[in-house]
């Protein structure tokens, strides 16, 4: 019995093998903050939140591994800020290369100075401006959108359409009003007004009540009431906390965007543009559920490992992130051009999404905003902007 | 008295006309013109999603991929009724006949995996492990190989038709979606939709011996995105969609180097000429139109409307 799977295993890899096959190994690293559940049961996180991503990226690399001899491996690891360090010295131990890592701003930080030059990580969950600019580190690339990118998506569609005059509610979370200033910043740069601005405080407390909307529908109006004229109302609610109450329930018959609305994302389960569809498929007969931002992200970090590995016919760690860190570096993702790494802050140069529940409603940039040197550039901190350095 | 006739009737129609079948996309059905007049004869349903399209060597059997029907549909090209479907395996999108007519040579997206089957038959006779998203599909015009390109491995993965199996695989840029032989099957011609070029691959060291770019004044260029090609017989021109650019490149085939870019309608998908190389179809997915070029002249003559969203065109043989 034994025998006979050892041969089969055998056959199987048989024709890899002839080639001497390469290893690259990765790991996932998710780092889940105890929380409030999400406003909306639909949103609850699945339990493989990101780390399916990576699974279908590390089946895709190692599809094409088995054509070019590579072999690819990446360890899932899921931990709490309390563990996260020791889960990134147990992936660095296990022989990890290549970290991929979704967790909030400050973990992500310290994750990287952990692992130094022991490996590069691929940032796939967070958003900060911060993480691309004065706390920049030349051993993280940022597949993740950064606020400012999502901002500038939105404030581009917005000011297309003339709706240029915002309302901004912002919660009292730091997340929220990094994500604030990113939209204040999208204003000034894209000739759109801020009329005025309100905090929502977080007061705590359950979200499965029994009287349910009742009270969102009392309170939503009487917090929106009197505000200066404005066309939309944009939400900065990184945390989740009040965003998803607003549609319809505002004083002012105003349309709704950013944190809910018209959502900025790196994905959208619904979109079937660019051969997206036969992805989602995949996805979905793999993991059951549709795919998530995070998934996505992580997919994408995961095949910027195996591009690179395709490219340079190499599985030599260095030589690896030498290619992702280059110029002629670039990977495809279901978003109709080339993805490309800017070198100032090694941040991923992508189109963002601008989608409501069921859809996506258009995708920026936007023709009308024009780049010297990518379009892609329109959206997030250009080169002139950077506060980046690498030393 | 009446051989006079007879050649007064032949003078006056130099050209035979041809029925071109485009495959509309999100219409459901494939809309038939005649070659000569450029009129819309017909429209047939075609089941769900029609993309891929080909047909027989006699010009009789006309296949076309129901992407979402997950099946191949069979018309008489005389009738347009449905006679049978092949199996194809899950979301067949783009497939190659062999010159001999049998078998089909199918891409199956969702599966990575290439389906060969039988046409007379109706009976799978192969499958082959390919890379992740087989799309474009080439066939050798000796029929030695198959060449399948993968979208996200970025290969070209070339079969023994004899044996089913991997002998090559040659890596290109990103997205390959197309790929053809000229007909002495000296070369293989492989666009990349996402990398923006096409590669040229020698067939015989299975190497890419050039790589075509593309420039064009006033278009970004994102919106450059090789998909559909097609190689005059004599090897001389080769003629590149450009998708989103709304252009089609006709490429000098010794130098390689792009002539001229030929503005045609919006989302420029896939390519076919007539029998005589005397016209070039386009299908434009975002005008729902076809345009028609002079190939000799180099010029786009006419845009007639067809069904909505048209993606995959073939030209009778007769």
């Amino acid at each position: 019995m034994r025998i006979i799977a050892a041969i089969s295993l055998l056959g199987l890899l048989a024709p890899a093998l002839a080639e001497a096959d390469t290893l690259i190994r990765a790991a996932v690293l998710r780092v889940d903050v105890a929380g409030l559940p999400p406003i909306s049961r639909l949103d609850l996180a699945p339990s493989d939140l990101g780390l399916a991503g990576a699974r279908l990226g590390t089946e895709d690399n190692a599809t094409t591994g088995t054509f070019m001899g590579q072999i690819f491996e990446t360890a899932d690891f899921v931990a709490t800020p309390d563990t996260a360090a020791a889960a990134l010295e147990k992936a660095l131990a296990g022989g990890a290369s290549f970290v991929v890592i979704l967790a909030d701003d400050a973990t992500t930080l310290a994750l990287a100075d952990l692992a130094g030059d022991r490996a590069l990580i691929l940032n796939a969950g967070a958003r900060g401006d911060g993480l691309r600019g004065a706390d920049c580190r030349g051993n993280v690339v940022h597949v993740a959108p950064s606020h400012a990118m999502l901002a500038d998506a939105l404030a581009q569609f917005l000011v297309w359409k003339k709706w240029d005059s915002w309302f901004l509610i912002l919660g009292s979370h730091p997340p929220d009003i990094d994500l604030a200033q990113a939209f204040r910043t999208s204003a000034t740069k894209f000739g759109a007004e801020i009329v005025e601005e309100r905090v929502y405080e977080d007061t705590g407390g359950a979200r499965r009540t029994d009287t349910g909307h009742v009270q969102v529908q009392k309170q939503m109006p009487v917090f929106t009431q009197g505000a200066e004229d404005h066309d939309v109302l944009i939400a900065a609610d990184e945390v989740g906390i009040f965003a998803e109450y607003l549609p319809f329930q505002t004083w002012d018959a105003r349309p709704v965007a950013g944190s809910a609305g018209l959502v900025p994302r790196t994905w959208h389960p619904a979109l079937e543009a660019w051969g997206a569809t036969q992805f989602q498929n995949r996805f979905e007969a793999m993991a059951g559920r549709p795919m998530r931002e995070e998934d996505y992200q992580a997919w994408l970090a995961i095949r910027i490992i195996g591009e690179a590995a395709t490219r340079t016919q190499s599985g030599d760690p260095a030589t690896l992130r030498n290619h992702i860190l280059s110029p002629e570096f670039e990977v495809a993702g279901f978003k109709g051009q080339k993805l490309t790494i800017r070198d100032w802050d090694h941040q991923l140069r992508q189109p963002i999404l601008l989608t409501t529940g069921a859809l996506t409603v258009t995708v920026s940039p936007q023709d009308a905003f024009l780049h010297r040197v990518s379009q892609l550039d329109t959206l997030g901190r250009d080169r002139p902007e950077t506060e980046c350095s690498f030393p | 008295m009446r051989l006079a006739a007879l050649s007064l009737v032949l003078l006056a129609q130099p050209v035979l006309a041809n029925k071109v079948f485009i495959s509309n996309e999100k219409g459901n059905d494939i809309t038939v013109l005649d070659s000569e007049t450029l009129e819309v004869i017909a429209t047939f349903p075609a089941g769900n999603r029609p993309r891929g399209i080909t047909i027989s060597p006699d010009g009789k059997e006309l296949y076309v991929c129901a992407s979402d029907d997950d099946t191949v549909r069979v018309f008489e090209t005389d009738t347009y009724t449905e006679t049978h479907t092949l199996p194809s395996g899950p979301d067949p999108e783009l497939f190659v006949l062999h010159p001999s007519g049998n078998p089909l040579y199918i891409a199956n997206e969702d599966d990575n995996l290439v389906t060969v089957v039988d046409v007379q038959s109706h009976r799978m006779l192969a499958e082959v492990p390919v890379g992740v998203e087989p799309e474009g599909m080439a066939i050798s015009p000796d029929g030695a190989f198959v060449v399948n390109t993968s979208e996200t491995t970025n290969m070209a993965h070339f079969i023994d038709t004899a044996t089913s199996e991997i002998v090559a695989n040659v890596l290109v840029d990103q997205r390959p979606r197309y790929a053809q032989f000229t007909a002495d099957g000296k070369l293989l011609f492989i666009t990349a939709e996402i990398g923006g070029t096409v590669a040229v691959v020698d067939v015989a060291t299975k190497k890419v011996i050039h790589k075509i770019g593309f420039a064009i004044p006033g278009v970004l260029p994102e919106a450059i995105q090789p998909v559909g090609l097609k190689i005059t017989r004599d090897g001389s021109r080769i003629y590149v969609a450009l998708g989103p650019a709304n252009r089609v490149a006709v490429i000098d085939g010794a130098s390689f180097e792009v002539l001229d870019y030929l503005l045609v309608g919006q989302r420029v998908w896939q390519l076919a000429f007539t029998p005589d190389e005397r016209l070039l179809f386009t299908t434009n997915g975002n005008s729902n139109d076809v345009s028609v070029i002079d190939v000799a002249a180099g010029e786009v003559i006419r845009s007639v409307p067809v069904g909505q969203q048209p993606w995959g065109i073939v030209v009778a043989p007769n």
